[in-house]
């Protein structure tokens, strides 16, 4: 087993019309042992109310993938997932991670407004965490949209 | 094969460690306290490679202490908590790696609430209600999953250590006979017996 599934957890972003979504488990574990069940994975990098100069989420992705490469050979046990509206306000998602790739194959479609994506991004996470023993306990869900970030916790089965 | 487990309350911790040092398979002494007083308010319990204990243990403190020094002020739980993780993750990357198991306990003077951070020797970290290390916790999750409320209160967690203690007593292969028992609140830190429990 990978040193990448030590600690188990599911996070997933999309992107819809002039939003994005980001969502991740709470779930933080020692292989099949769960030690936290409230843990956050979700982090602000920058506020988009700020007056000074904000980095841009591609430019972000850039300098992340610089970071964990400079550590290639003694690496950063993480797989981060960034998602961010840039600019134009036109979306921009980073990388996902496994098995919520079949959930976001079926579920996701093209330009979905922001209820719409926070609808599809939690049905997506939550059916895909409870195939997965490793992950769960409960979500979170950001939508990003130009008038800000829309936040909402999730129930889900705590087994 | 050591145990160490932890349990927040709004104002308190109490924490938990054992008194065993193991060599091989023989009990080199049972009256050891794993428990390091960082500052008049942070307790940190440490576990593993012994060596590594002392000698990680040794350095938050002095660094700790250091800081308290140097800027007149006291670092906070969860500041001292970060630091420890930081210096934990650092040298995980690096030749000379430390293989311990930290609880850090302590009540936030500023924040008035007590706090436990569970940190695990790939510095992992994560600010929990209660935590707990090694093969131990496998038996002492379930029960302080089943007992542990929110509001709970200093004599119904001092219950629960009793049970947790109870449970390594009947299922656990190890001989654990007397545990380290600690209880820090605003008024600083001190030790109880198992007995008293």
């Amino acid at each position: 087993m990978s040193i990448m599934e030590y600690n188990g957890s599911a996070v997933v972003a999309m992107v819809g019309k002039n939003c994005v979504a980001i969502a991740a488990d709470k779930r933080l574990g020692q292989r099949a042992l769960t030690v936290d069940m409230n843990f956050q994975k979700v982090f602000p990098i920058t506020d988009r109310t700020a007056e000074e100069r904000i980095i841009e989420p591609k430019t972000f992705s850039n300098l992340v993938s610089h970071m964990l490469y400079e550590r290639r050979f003694g690496p950063y046990f993480v797989e981060p997932v960034i998602a961010g509206l840039d600019k134009d306000n036109k979306p921009f998602v980073g990388t996902a991670s496994d098995n919520l790739f079949g959930m976001c194959e079926s579920l996701w479609e093209p330009d979905l407004e922001p209820e719409e994506l926070f609808e599809t991004i939690s049905q997506a996470l939550l059916n895909a965490v409870d195939r997965d023993a490793m992950s769960g306990w409960g979500a979170v869900v950001h939508v990003i949209t130009k008038d800000g970030v829309i936040t909402r916790d999730l129930k889900g089965r705590m087994d | 094969m050591e145990a160490q487990f932890a349990i927040a309350g709004k104002d308190f911790v109490v924490s938990v460690t054992d008194k065993n040092v193991v060599h091989s398979i023989v009990k080199m002494k049972h009256t050891q306290d794993k428990t390091w007083q960082l500052l008049p308010m942070t307790l940190m319990s440490v576990c593993g490679e012994p060596g590594d204990t002392d000698s990680y243990a040794e350095y938050i403190q002095g660094n700790a202490k250091l800081y308290s020094v140097r800027n007149a002020r006291d670092l906070s739980v969860g500041e001292t908590a970060n630091f420890i993780r930081g210096e934990l993750a650092r040298a995980l990357r690096s030749r000379n790696p430390f293989q311990v198991n930290l609880l850090v306990a302590g009540y936030d003077k500023e924040k008035k609430e007590a706090a436990l951070y569970w940190i695990d020797y790939l510095a992992a970290m994560a600010k929990v209600p209660y935590g707990a290390h090694g093969y131990c916790s496998y038996f002492l999750y379930s029960v302080m999953d089943r007992e542990y409320t929110e509001d709970i209160t200093l004599e119904q967690a001092l219950d629960i250590v009793k049970k947790c203690i109870a449970v390594i007593k009947t299922r656990f292969m190890i001989d654990l006979p007397d545990f380290t028992i600690k209880i820090i609140d605003q008024n600083g830190t001190r030790e109880i017996e198992q007995s008293d429990l």
